[in-house]
């Protein structure tokens, strides 16, 4: 009797415990999406009444009133088109070759182990490369977009690489035996089943690494530093500014009206985020309802 | 037919032997009595030229990111080289405090690299009186940098941990459809943003709590809560990944004594995802060691060796920032250590990559 009475509290005190720690993990989930949540509110209320088109068709100024994202916004833009430009088909043919071609030996795996090394290296590193070889030995300390955007081209590089390598490993053998067994080369299967097959997933994960690319600060602040510009560059040798350098110039000024176009700012670049994820989930999910087919 | 064969076939038999489709054509060629020989050799060799030139573009490519590499060590080795040999001038013992004259009152000396790793005190921009206040201890830049690091890698460990044991072994399917998006999000918002937040909304409201007497506008701890909230989706996706891993046969087992899901959770589930779960943490905080813009918004610019969470520090990152904003000029002491600091933050986040990767590889649990 007082066993069974003793098991019977053991078994409440057990069935107690696993809900309340139910109830604790749910909540380590609920704190990060509240926290997200505060996040996004504290910055669409800061930027409330200040995100207009005077804003985005205006320069930068000493009054916050008057002051814009112009120049940023076009930075913004010059900058992941450069990049895009150089890191896209690099990272692709690097992908292909660690997939495609190249023999599993030692220096393969070195070059793959140096890829995922590579995505490890703090941002602000590739900066210090960027303003050593480009900016001061490249364009002779000239801090450049195209300095810029080869920092950042070397830094989203492991990420593009990475992912279309998983694009292209999705691509069913099989396609691959199909065209071998019609006499196709080596390449041929490339240019015709593999890469058209693994085209959309590879463009969602490249996407997804250009935006990372945008909201990337560290490295274009080593390179390009921040800097006044009242004009929209023209040529990949103009100095810029980004929107997240205009960020961190407006977020340091000590009069509370920066902080509002700071956060307006901040709405305009996660619109950008926003609506790149969007492309890259859209395009996942049309290239997985084509291939239920 | 036969004729056909031993004649015509024969002709280009040693240049066919890797390329099946030649075979194919050639066949129906032949059979249609009609070869035009100098035609296929050169559509043969025009293939063939096509293939080598293709590889070598490929391997070009995938040699970038070698060098990419190699520049970064060669950069960082090369600066941190300059810097040990620029010249300082250094007060000698008991002379008053006074600009510093080789000769006169100092001594030209070079920072050793062991002064450097082990020295308490950290200020190279020391402007106004510069030969007198130069010092070039890392040490205070370290300590920064890892108690940012501590206040976040215990957010993003017990908030990552608990988030990923609900959705691999209580959320249903439904809830995590929802919300692993959502981390996704967490995960893809700017640190620039993150500064911001940390910045101007959390500190702002830790001062509230704390009072404004003991924490400052800037603090490792307001930038350590950000950042832990900032790597705790990594830690949650890594850790779930390796717990979803576990067999359900295991579980199953668990269950079938009467263990309760937390119990399951806690003996079974976690012990076998263990490798997983520490090496997302190694990789989650080597991240926050080498983030920059939630501690150079928040955590202030400070280097003060300190363990204090409350007070405003400097981490290494931060310094590089705030040097390459400056005006210092190229070929100086000053440039030289933002080379010597990312060095040392270089090796530090490859230690720890490499020791993520090693924890996973050497005790990962294998099911058959």
């Amino acid at each position: 009797m007082a066993l069974r009475s003793q098991s019977s509290t053991r078994k409440t005190y057990r069935l107690a415990r696993d809900n309340v720690f139910a109830g604790l993990f749910a909540g380590s989930v609920i704190i990060g999406v509240l926290v997200l949540a505060w996040l996004l509110i504290e910055v669409f209320i800061d930027s409330v009444g200040w995100l207009d088109w005077q804003f985005l068709s205006s320069y930068s100024s000493r009054h916050p009133d008057q002051a814009g994202v112009l120049a940023p916004i076009a930075g913004t833009f010059w900058i992941i088109i450069l990049t895009a430009l150089m890191t896209v088909p690099v990272g692709i043919a690097t992908a292909v070759y660690l997939e495609e071609f190249a023999p599993n030996n030692r220096v393969t795996r070195l070059i793959q182990l140096n890829i995922s090394n590579l995505a490890g290296v703090p941002s602000v590193v590739y900066g210090l490369l960027g303003l050593a070889i480009f900016v001061q030995y490249l364009f002779d300390g000239q801090r450049s977009l195209l300095a810029g955007a080869l920092t950042l081209s070397l830094l989203v590089m492991p990420i593009v690489i990475i992912a279309s390598q998983e694009a292209i490993r999705a691509v069913p053998p099989s396609y691959r035996d199909a065209a071998y067994a019609m006499g196709a080369t080596r390449w041929q299967v490339v240019k015709m089943v593999v890469l058209p097959q693994a085209f959309p997933s590879m463009m969602s994960g490249i996407i997804l690494a250009m935006s990372r690319a945008i909201g990337e600060t560290a490295p274009i602040l080593v390179v390009s530093s921040l800097v006044f510009i009242t004009y929209v560059p023209t040529s990949p040798f103009d100095r810029f500014t980004v929107l997240p350098l205009q960020i961190v110039s407006w977020v340091s000024q000590p009069q509370d009206d920066f902080r509002h176009i700071a956060a307006a700012a901040i709405i305009i670049l996660l619109i950008m985020l926003l609506s790149m994820n969007a492309a890259a989930i859209y395009i996942r999910a049309k290239f997985q309802r084509r291939a239920e087919y | 037919m036969a004729l056909v064969e031993r004649g015509a076939f024969r002709v280009d038999h040693d240049q066919l032997s890797t390329d099946p489709l030649d075979g194919v054509q050639e066949r129906s060629n032949i059979l249609s009595l009609r070869i035009d020989e100098s035609r296929l050799a050169s559509h043969r060799a025009r293939r063939h030229f096509e293939e080598s030139a293709i590889l070598w573009v490929l391997r070009a490519a995938a040699l970038i990111s070698v060098l990419a590499t190699i520049g970064i060590v060669a950069v960082l080795v090369s600066q941190s080289i300059g810097f040990f040999q620029e010249e300082i001038c250094v007060l000698n013992e008991g002379e008053p405090i006074k600009p510093c004259e080789p000769g006169v009152n100092g001594t030209l000396t070079h920072v050793g690299i062991v002064d450097f790793l082990t020295g308490t005190k950290w200020s190279p921009l020391f402007k106004p009186y510069r030969e007198v206040g130069q010092s070039f201890g890392v040490l205070p830049l370290v300590t920064g940098t890892f108690l940012v690091a501590a206040v976040a890698g215990v957010v993003s460990l017990t908030l990552g941990i608990g988030a990923a044991i609900f959705l691999s072994e209580y959320a249903p399917e439904n809830v995590r459809r929802v919300i692993k998006p959502i981390l996704e999000v967490l995960a893809g918002i700017p640190t620039v943003v993150y500064g911001y937040f940390a910045l101007l909304t959390l500190g702002p409201a830790l001062r509230l709590v704390i009072g404004d007497d003991n924490l400052g506008t800037f603090s490792a701890l307001s930038a350590g809560l950000v950042m832990g909230i900032m790597i705790m989706p990594m830690v949650t996706t890594l850790s779930e990944d390796a717990m979803i891993s576990v067999p359900r046969s295991l579980r199953d087992a668990a269950f079938a004594l009467g263990a309760t899901r937390f119990e399951v959770a806690t003996k079974v589930v976690v012990p076998a995802a263990l490798s997983g779960i520490v090496s997302s943490f190694i990789l989650a905080v080597s991240r926050a060691v080498g983030e920059t813009m939630i501690v150079y918004l928040a955590a202030g610019g400070r280097p003060i060796l300190t363990f204090n969470p409350l007070e405003a520090v400097q981490a290494m990152t931060a310094f590089i920032v705030n040097v390459a904003l400056g005006d210092t000029p190229h070929g100086e002491i000053e440039y030289y250590t933002i080379f010597v600091v990312g060095l040392l933050l270089f090796l530090i986040t490859l230690v720890m990559n490499i020791a993520g990767r090693w924890v996973v590889q050497h005790f990962r649990q294998q099911y058959e």
